[in-house]
This record gives C-alpha cells, structure tokens and sequence, in this order.
C-alpha cells in the first residue's frame, strides 16, 4: 500500500469533522431514506432502472446518434466524442468566438472528471462554481469530497473564513446568514455572466432533451440568464424514452438525500428564447471517456446503470470514516472506485480498491441494482492479474494452497503462540495473511483443533440423517468449541455428522485479495474433500464459508473460465445449508426441541454482512433465540459491519477500529449482557473489541447459545 | 376524476407541499385568489422601490385581471424584464399542474420571464388549478410534451441547501418561500 494513501486514511480518520459530519449523516440518511420510501415498491422502483439503463448501456451508439437528432432538430448543437481534451478545447473555441469573459456553472461531475475549471481559468476565463458546497471548496481550492455533497468535510467555521476573505469582512459563523452572504455574491456574478455550464442528470434521445436537478435552484439560472449554454454529459445518463426519467425522477433524490423530490427539475428540449428576445446559443457535449468500452466489457457494463445517486458512499461504514479526499479528486466511494478505475486509469484503482470490506451495505441500496462489491471483487482480480500478487501474499497463498503445510503451521502456531497468550488472546495469526496487526486482541489458536476432538466425539449410534461439517479455519483452529455445540445440536436432532479432514480454507481470503486462481485451488480440494462423504446436507457455522460453498466457487470457476468445474461445485451448493437455517428447520419441524419455559435475560443479535445480505438470513437466529428464552434487543445498526472484513481488520486496522468502537457502543446501548452473531468471524473481532474494552459483555456464536438449550 | 379524488388529491398535495416548507392556500374563485395575493402584497408592504415590488408574469388568470385596477395596487408591476426581475421582491406567476405524492409544482416555462419571476425574487407566489392536481409524475407525463415546450420546471418547495454542515437552510439562489394558491374553479383556458 502506498505510503501516501495510508497517510491520507489516517489524517481523515483523525479528522474529527469530517468523522462526525459524515456519521451524523449517515446515521440520519438510513433512517430518512427509508421513509421516502415509504408506500413505494423499491425492488420495482430499481429492476425498472436496472432495465432502462441496461437497455441503454447496450444501445450507447444508438441513442447518442438518436439524441443528436432529436436535439438538433429542435436547435441545440450536440458534440460527441471520447476525448476529454476535445470537450476542453470545444468549450474554450464556443467561449472564445462569443468574447465570453465568464462563466458560470452548476454542479457537473463530468466537467470536475475532466478538470475543466483549470483549463478555462488558463486561458483567461472566469469561472464560477455556483452550487454552494462547490463554491466553498473552489474558494478553498479544494476537490469534492462528495458527489452529492461536494463541502460536507468542512465546518461553518471554516465556511465563515472563506467567506470572510472573499467579502472582505468578518463575518459570523451562523449558518443562515453565510448562505445570504453566497447568495448575495453569485447572485451578481449570474446576472453578469456570459456563458453557462451545466451537467446533465438524464438526457433523453426521444426527445433530446436535458434533466437537470437542483434544491438551490442554480441549475434554473444557469441555464436561464446567460446567454449561451452548454451541457456536458456523460453518454452514460442516456435514455431511450421521456417516460424513462420518471423511475429517475423518483428514486435519485429519494436515494441522494432522502428527500421526494429536489426542489427544481428542469426539463429543457432545444433553445428557448432570452429575455432580449434572441435565441439562446445552446450547445449539448455527448462526452464518452471510456464509457462505450466499459459497456464493452460484460462485467462492467452495468456499472453504467449509475444514476449518480451516491448512496452506495451514503452506506458505506468506510466512506462514513474516512470521506471522498481519500478516494481521489473525482468520483468517490464505492461506485467512485469503479469509475476512477476506467475513466482514470486501473492502476489508480489500486489503494482505494482495498478500502472497500464487502460488506455489502451499497449493493441492498442502489437504485441502479450494480452489484458494487462484485465489481470492486473484478478490479481486484484484474490488478492482481495484470501486475501478480505482492511477494509476502503469494508465499501466503503456496501455503494456503498445501494444506498439509497450512494446517501443520496452524497446529505450530498454537505452541509459538503462547508465550505471547493472555487470557486466551495471542498477537499473531497467520491464518488471517497478516502482514501486521497492532496489537488488539486476537484468539488463540485451539490447543486441540476441532478435526482432532471431532475423533474424540461419541454420537450416537443409527442416526437416520447424515451432514458433513464444513468447519473452516476459524472454527477448526481457533473455536473448536462451536464445532463441538454443532454436532450436539444435530444430533439430537437425529443427524449424524461427518467431519470430511481433507476439507480445507474455503479461498475467502484469496479470492477477496483478488488472487482467484488460489481460490479455485481451495475450492477445487473442498468439493472433491466433501463430496466424497454421502450426505443430505453440508452445514458450515461460518457465513462467509457458507458464502463460498453456496456462491463463491461457482463464481471463481466462472470468472476463470473453468467452466468443467461448475457441476461439481453446483452440487456442494445444492446441499450446503447455514447452520441456523437448517436449526430453524428441525425446530419447526419437531425434530429438535429446546428448554421450555426458560427465562434467560435480555440478548442483541449482531447481523454478519455475509448471513444479511448474501444468505439473506437474519431472522432464523432470533426467532431460534427467543425461543430458547432470551428477549431480544435490537441495536442501532444491527446489521453494519463490525469492521472485521477477514485480513481487512489487519490490513487497514486504523479503519477497522472505530468501524469496532462504533459497533461495541451500539451493542452497549443496548444494556444485554450477551450478544449473539453467527459469524465465528465477527465472534473474533467483537470478542476482542470487548475485551480491550473491558466492559462485561459477552460475546456468543448463536450456536453454541442453542446448544444449552436444546432439551 | 371524481370530486372525491380532487379533494384526496389536494390533501395530498397540500401536506407534501408543506412538508417542504411550502405555504399552501386554497380559495374557491379567481376573484377570491386574487384578493388574497393583493391582501399579502399589502402585508407585505409592496412598494415600488427596488426589492419592494411584486412582478406578475403573463398567464390566463393575470390577462383576465383588470389591468386597470391592477395598476393602482402599490408595487405590482404586470411587465417583466429580467433588469425589473432581479430588483422585485416578489414574482407571481400561475402553473399548469400540480403533483400531489410529491408536493410539485409543473409548469411550461419555455417563456423566460415565467423563469425570471420564479428564481430570481424572494418570495414566489404561484397560482393552480385545483383540478389540475395529478397524482403523481406519471399521470404528468400524458400531459407534458417536450417537443412543444422548450423548458419544463418542476417547483418543490422553496429553494434550499444543506451544504454548510447538513443544516438544511431555506433560500440560497430561488425563492426563500413559495406561496402556492390553488384556486378550484379557475377558467379552462391555457392550460
């Protein structure tokens, strides 16, 4: 990792404006985004975008073609081309043969992706930002930190300074009277300016017109009093038909900032008349930058159904921490990721791509169904391909691949380990890849691992069901005792089980640092380990294993065209089962009874982002809780990530920790002396997160809680 | 569409429309409607002077009014410019549509002096037919048509940001409020 990117994470994390600016309004936007909502089909709302867009990703050439037509025919001059310096060099001739002086602007992300403000201020133009938030940080010079939200980094404070210097007075810091000092400044420079410039939200080749969204209302002057103007859109905001702005229309403010609708849309076909009577001089740039190659490519053609909505930064438990600056000067968090990658360059991509935890929060909101964390999984596996993986990572991975070596240095681990051990918690783990870790508590790898005290295990004979467990590390080597609550739990259930020892890591590490070739490799020594054992069912306690049996190896082999390995790694996924599913089931089907009656106290139960939102399982454990007796109380944010993210919490540990800290108070919040997760995983970080912390928490795998229960 | 519907719709729409800090008002005829924008300009002390006036743009209800009456109300002025928009205090103009799930506003502003009364002012009173309330953007769409007008707006509450410090503040380049008067039996002509 760049020595400079880790320096831009840790001055931002330490930025407590910044933290505090974007965690108040994340923690606002979940809340308020649901509401707007409210009464609306969502998944309708978004498959009918997905749809629209994806139609036009596919009919790029098409629809620009149609929409320099339609937009012609009503008077406008339409420009297209894919080089960002052609858009400069268009924009400055228009300015020069008009004797334009200045110009002013409304809120364009195209034009900051092609630093036109430089350009244009080099030839002797003046620029004017007019968004608000994009005027306070050209007059603090510096970049977005936002796409929505371009200021949301900086204080009133700072504002007034800014201000202040600019109206050569002291002004105070209160916020009302700052927004009439903007107003009273731009209000001047609208009315005298000579050009303006504008971004486009939708661009409709039916009819050729342009959407344009605004709440301060600059869009509506930008495009009303100067005389000529100019839209610069990304071929990207295309669609084919008027009646496809109203999805648009509906979710992006929705989705942006949890409001129904923005307070103007302008919805301009051709020129219309100036107030003098002449025509307006209106000139639109179809701008594609790399977009047609990305509608090429078959993975990332839908990153192109964006809407620019931003919510995917909205959600992210990162981007909350560390803002926009850290990602780059254009197009920020996880969708921004993916646009820098091809707009900039992929090499780009490189340190801000490792931000992301996979937790998978962006793809439940976005309003253009992309599939972020998949896509930021793609770039991965391009860097990796196109530059081969770091020197440590790849001795990791010869390891990882023998497991015999893997497992034999576990079981060594477990005896290096001890001296350093306190209170069950060692420093070092080399199961997780480290390539540091900073000193938070971490298990100790099991004195006994879970595949020699499965030997030790008497269950009982003429079991009429057979499982295989599929354990994983974890489990395996560092929390046998979850294995050991697991077979308890089905065997009384009538199922015996069968613990496969040739079964080794699931390739989640790998595969999430984009070495897929490794993943496949594990993936290819599971199947044969599992499948080998004649079984109703595969039932892993760990989620983001289940992930990997259920979804992973299927979608390893295909991203490496292995395509002869796809019917054996269907058939693990037909019978692979999370375990509390599979509990649920026997509890509803009388096969497995627990303790009536019992009055266990209060309990929280965390979500681990792989059970939500992949397995799409979060009510089985809770339902199975309460049963079992406990009350249950729900946390804020029940269902964000506790920062662990695999080798992520050791990678990146200055974003993981106050990922945990912020998780750790929630849980606190709640007065339960227990929390319950399914993730041996999450059990890992939030047990250790605890522990440094000292409050007296207890910190379970569900598994292990039923499994006291059962009668 | 039923009376029943109409009503729903204005409910609707009045609710959503102030839930964005829009003012929203509500008067059986013409006449009544006008009596109450001529009742707030005098409230407001509308003057002739620079940031005191009030500027009507050109529309059915506006061409109907007696220009000669209309003439003696202190500081309203029936011809706009874009020198006399940027100097008024107030801007009138009547709409063609509202939206009720969303509070909206639409109108067709391809004339500019409609745009000029709309954001430049501080204060933007905006007269609609109540019966002209849809439910949402998808019954507006077999009403507009892009091809004949130029420059479609959509009006949702005053002009507002929230860029200093997410504090959401009323006001910064449009109107800081908008006045909607919904007048029931406004004639049928241009719209």
């Amino acid at each position: 990792m760049e020595h400079e990117f880790r320096q831009s994470v840790r001055r931002a994390v330490n930025n407590a404006n910044l933290t505090g600016a974007l965690g108040k309004f994340s923690e606002a936007y979940r809340v308020n985004r649901l509401k707007a909502y409210e009464g609306l089909d969502f998944e309708a709302l978004r498959s009918r975008i997905a749809e629209l867009k994806s139609y036009a990703a596919s009919h790029l050439d098409l629809l620009a073609e149609l929409f320099k037509q339609n937009a012609e025919a009503k008077g406008a001059t339409v420009f297209r081309t894919n080089d960002p310096a052609k858009v400069r060099e268009y924009i400055l001739q228009v300015a020069r043969d008009n004797g334009v002086k200045t110009v002013v602007k409304s809120k364009s992300m195209a034009t900051e992706e092609i630093h036109l403000n430089p350009y244009l201020e080099e030839a002797g133009i003046e620029v004017g930002e007019t968004d608000l938030g994009e005027w306070i940080i050209q007059l603090a010079g510096q970049t977005p930190s936002h796409m929505v939200m371009p200021a949301i980094h900086m204080t009133k404070e700072e504002v007034s300074d800014l201000f202040s210097k600019e109206v050569d007075e002291r002004l105070s810091s209160d916020i009302p009277q700052l927004v009439k000092v903007a107003r009273g400044q731009l209000r001047g420079k609208f009315l005298a300016a000579d050009m303006g410039i504008s971004g486009g939200n939708i661009a409709v080749a039916e009819t050729g017109s342009i959407v344009l969204m605004t709440n301060e209302g600059n869009a509506r002057l930008v495009t009303s009093l100067p005389k000529i103007h100019i839209a610069l859109v990304g071929i990207e905001k295309l669609v084919a038909n008027f009646a496809d702005i109203v999805p648009i229309l509906t979710a992006l403010p929705k989705s942006a900032t949890a409001q129904l609708l923005t307070s103007y849309v302008s919805i301009i076909t051709g020129p219309t008349p100036n107030s003098d009577g002449s025509l307006k001089d209106m000139h639109i740039i179809l701008m594609d930058n790399r977009r047609s190659e990305m509608a090429s490519d078959p993975k990332f053609r839908q990153a192109l159904q964006c809407i620019r909505c931003a919510s995917c930064l909205n959600v992210c438990p990162i981007f909350r921490l560390v803002g926009g600056h850290v990602f780059g000067k254009v197009y920020t968090g996880g969708i921004g990721t993916i646009l820098t990658a091809w707009f900039d360059e992929l090499k780009k991509s490189e340190d801000i791509q490792g931000l992301c935890i996979q937790c998978g929060n962006c793809k439940e909101v976005c309003p253009g169904k992309i599939d972020i964390p998949e896509l930021i999984m793609e770039i991965r596996r391009r860097l990796v391909q196109e530059q081969g993986l770091p020197l440590l990572q790849k001795t990791i991975y010869s390891v990882v691949n023998n497991r015999r070596l893997f497992h034999g240095m576990l079981r060594a681990a477990s005896i290096a380990g001890k001296p350093m051990a306190s209170g069950g918690f060692i420093r070092h783990l080399p199961l997780f890849l480290a390539d540091l870790t900073d000193g938070r508590s971490l298990p100790a790898i099991a004195a006994e691992p879970f595949r020699d005290r499965f030997r030790k295990i008497k269950q009982p004979a003429g079991l009429p069901e057979k499982a295989a467990f599929y354990a994983g590390c974890l489990i395996d080597f560092a929390y046998p005792e979850m294995g050991v609550a697991l077979v308890k739990l089905l065997n009384r259930a009538g199922i015996e089980v069968v613990f496969p020892d040739a079964q080794t890591c699931c390739g989640a590490p790998a595969r999430y640092n984009g070495a897929y070739e490794v993943a496949a490799q594990n993936a290819v020594d599971n199947i044969e380990a599992i499948l080998g054992e004649e079984v109703k069912y595969v039932v892993s306690a760990c989620p983001t294993c289940t992930v990997a049996l259920q979804h992973e190896f299927i979608n390893t082999f295909e991203s490496l065209g292995q395509t002869d390995r796809l019917p054996r790694a269907r058939a693990l996924a037909e019978k692979t089962v999370d375990f509390s599913t599979l509990v649920k089931r026997l509890v509803d089907e009388g096969r497995l009874t627990l303790k009536e009656g019992q009055k266990l106290g209060a309990i929280t139960y965390h979500d681990s982002c792989h059970l939500k939102r992949t397995l799409r399982v979060s009510e089985q454990p809770r339902e199975l809780l309460q049963k079992a007796g406990y009350t249950l109380t729900e946390m804020f944010e029940c269902d964000n990530c506790c920062g662990m993210g695999g080798s992520y919490s050791l990678k990146l540990p200055e974003i993981s920790a106050p990922i945990l800290q912020r998780k750790l108070k929630h849980i606190k919040e709640t007065g339960a002396p227990t929390v319950a997760m399914d993730c041996p995983g999450c059990v890992m970080q939030i047990r250790g997160g605890m522990d440094q912390d000292g409050a007296k928490v207890e910190v379970r795998h569900t598994v292990e809680l039923l499994a006291e229960q059962v009668k | 569409m039923t009376t029943m519907g109409t009503e729903q719709l204005f409910e609707q729409f009045k609710a959503r429309a102030e839930g964005v800090s829009a003012e929203v008002h509500r008067y059986a005829s013409e006449s009544e409607a006008v009596a109450f924008v001529l009742r707030f300009l005098q409230d407001e002390g509308a003057a002739d002077a620079p940031q005191g006036y009030a500027l009507w743009a050109g529309g059915p209800l506006r061409d109907r009014i007696d220009h000669d009456v209309a003439s003696t109300v202190a500081g309203l002025k029936l011809a706009v410019s874009r020198e006399l928009a940027a100097d008024a205090r107030v801007g009138i103009s009547q709409v063609e549509w509202g939206l009720a799930n969303t509070g909206t506003l639409v109108q067709d502003s391809t004339a500019v002096d409609q745009r000029l009364v709309s954001s430049l002012p501080a204060i933007h009173i905006a007269f609609v037919p109540t019966d002209s309330i849809l439910p949402d953007m998808g019954a507006l769409l077999t009403k507009v048509d892009p091809q004949k007008m130029g420059y479609i707006t959509m009006i949702t509450g005053p002009s507002r940001t929230a860029d200093i410090e997410r504090v959401l503040t009323i006001g910064v380049h449009g109107p800081e409020r908008l006045v909607i008067v919904c007048v029931d039996d406004m004639e049928p002509d241009g719209r």
